[in-house]
């Protein structure tokens, strides 16, 4: 589910870091207005409670593996969603940080996926009015149901996020509708899972302290108040920025270009070697080919023979590229090596 | 993710190495960050069938990893934890991109190939770069940093706040699942049921536990504003310089292609 950096593209990554730090200016505006004192150190040990909770998991019947919680939704119960966006935020920090889960440029599409859609979008806009409509004391199994079906949307919601960003990346050659096809359903199951060992832990809780779990407006003042249209607005600048980045995008990378071309078409690639598109494309691919402009004399005239559509390739070229990154590897080596002995005795 | 007690290990050991001194120690941690994010940028701007190009670009990993003196091979085998997601969705490049881009020793090498290389590569530098910086900076430092860097308050003390229970929570989860496992003869079943009464016991535990904290933190003045995050910070030319020296060299590897022209030189020696 973390998006990794070698899968994002610089503007892609750099537009959900700023969607995730508008975010988080706006929720930790709205904390600093809470007086709430008490929720510096809830939010701190609950973020470590859901950081521990991840790993620890149960068996799921019939099969061979095991769940654990999300960790989104069981916060946002407790603190309300802004306040759990900034828990959710720090705990991906923390991951991405300590144990190499997504990375620095992902951090702000982990944030997003992770911490917008479950605290922001399916806890205020699912979760809370169906316990609302639920009355005063919700039975325990509606209120179990109401949670898997809340972490399910969230989930949906964040793998979607994953596909569109890593599609608009145009890192991974995946196409579109194969991608959904096999995050979608992927989710759905990991929603589940995750859903019910939400459930188990609210109904636990719900048994022993319910004033904990129920919705009251006490709890998470002034989180709706204003809330619908300040995440509207959001999402329709999101939205437009996202839309003007990317059609910039596709205008000036090939890369981008080539997959709309095949949202368009419905092929993977262009065939007809005729056409003007693959024509234009294959100019363009011979500009951004990996190393265009160093092809060595006596190969020159060799290239092109194999292919005429993709006159990039060329022999010489790909070797000299090949004994380069082994030259590279082996210096690279070797700057460790040198470094090493000096630094061993000085810390020593 | 691994268990309690690896990521219990984990924490304090990544902690044990911050505290060390090193070169690196004594940089601004600001300049460490700018200098990693803009590393990671650089990574990820190349061209998604890049390969050859990027490999220069791990000088900066273990120079950094040398300066701060963190050893290569703990890095390494954290990064190859790293590999699987990256493989995982890598590995559809070849099927859908069969677009010959080389060709290796009479064989014609598909952009599929060039990109599944190129996402690997990225993974790899990427990921070490990240966890370098950590093991150089430590929590302390980096929130410090964060903070002056403008991340909103509320965060820096988030992270520094949550770092510390981590150790303390993580321990009692990992203690109480012990007790579970040592009472249910052996068995490492967990159902639904009693996973969710476990943890709801913990949860509850752990609000209790923070309106103690809260508790102390009043009596000890705390009026619901953090006092500084983390410690003082002072600029100093050689943080300038280290900065502008990462970022002059990250340009050059950008701009030009050192593989290529050591390629080409190492060719021209042979034949």
């Amino acid at each position: 589910m973390h998006m990794a950096d070698a899968l994002l593209s610089p503007a892609v990554g750099a537009t959900l870091w700023a969607a995730s730090a508008g975010t988080l200016a706006w929720c930790s505006k709205h904390l600093r207005g809470d007086a709430r004192d008490h929720l510096v150190p809830l939010m701190a040990v609950l973020g470590a409670f859901v950081f521990a909770g991840q790993m620890i998991n149960f068996t799921i019947p019939g099969t061979g593996s095991s769940g654990h919680i999300g960790g989104g939704l069981l916060l946002a119960i407790l603190l309300g969603g802004p306040a759990a966006f900034v828990v959710i935020a720090s705990v991906l920090t923390v991951q991405a940080l300590f144990f190499a889960d997504g990375g620095l440029l992902a951090l702000g599409a982990n944030i997003f996926n992770l911490g917008v859609f479950p605290c922001l979008i399916a806890y205020p806009l699912i979760y809370r009015p169906l316990v609302r409509a639920a009355g005063a004391s919700p039975s325990r199994n509606r209120l179990a149901l109401i949670t898997v079906l809340t972490t399910v949307i969230g989930l949906q919601l964040g793998a979607l996020g994953v596909v569109i960003e890593t599609q608009l990346s145009g890192i991974s050659s995946l196409p579109l509708s194969t991608f959904l096809l096999l995050m979608q359903p992927i989710h759905l199951a990991i929603g589940l899972v995750e859903g019910l060992a939400t459930a188990a832990i609210i109904a636990f809780v719900y048994g022993a302290r319910p004033d904990l779990v129920a919705v009251d407006d006490t709890t998470t003042a002034g989180a709706t108040a204003s809330f619908p249209t300040r995440i509207v607005a959001l999402f329709v600048a999101l939205a437009l920025a996202t839309g003007g980045l990317f059609s910039w995008f596709a205008s000036s990378h090939p890369d981008g270009l080539e997959w709309s071309i095949e949202q368009v078409t419905g092929k993977p690639e262009v065939e007809g070697e005729e056409s003007a598109v693959h024509q234009w494309l294959a100019r363009l691919q011979e500009r951004i080919a990996p190393m265009p402009n160093y092809a060595f004399p006596a190969s020159a005239e060799a290239a092109g023979e194999e292919e005429p559509a993709w006159p990039a390739v060329d022999a010489g070229t790909s070797t000299a590229g090949v004994l380069g990154g082994l030259g590279t590897l082996v210096l690279v080596m070797a700057i460790g090596f040198l470094l090493r002995p000096r630094r061993a005795r000085t810390s020593g | 993710m691994g268990s309690i007690e690896g990521l219990l290990r984990e924490v304090r050991s990544l902690d044990a190495t911050a505290d060390q001194a090193s070169w690196l120690s004594r940089i601004d941690p600001r300049a460490t960050i700018l200098a990693t994010m803009a590393f990671i940028l650089t990574v990820v701007s190349f061209d998604r069938h890049a390969v050859a190009a990027l490999l220069p670009l791990a000088f900066f990993p273990v120079v950094l990893a040398r300066l701060g003196d963190i050893g290569l091979a703990r890095i390494g085998r954290k990064v190859l934890l790293a590999l699987p997601f990256a493989l995982m969705v890598g590995l559809f490049n070849p099927l859908f991109d069969t677009t010959p881009h080389l060709e290796l020793l009479g064989q014609p090498i598909s952009g599929g190939w060039l990109s599944l290389t190129s996402i690997l590569i990225r993974t790899v530098l990427t990921v070490a770069a990240t966890l370098i910086l950590v093991a150089c900076l430590g929590m302390h430092r980096l929130c410090a940093a964060l903070d002056r860097l403008g991340v909103p308050r509320v965060l820096t003390t988030q992270l520094l706040f949550m770092h510390r229970y981590i150790v303390v929570l993580g321990g009692e989860l990992g203690r109480m699942n012990l007790a579970r496992e040592l009472r249910s003869q052996g068995t490492s079943t967990l159902p639904l049921a009693v996973y969710g009464s476990m943890l709801g016991h913990l949860l509850l535990r752990t609000l209790e536990r923070a309106q103690r904290i809260h508790q102390a933190m009043l009596s000890r003045g705390y009026d619901g504003q953090m006092p500084q995050v983390g410690l003082p910070l002072s600029w100093h030319w050689r943080d300038t310089a280290f900065l502008a020296a990462c970022l002059v060299v990250l340009a050059w590897l950008r701009a030009t292609d050192p593989t290529a022209l050591l390629g080409r030189w190492l060719m021209g020696i042979a034949t």
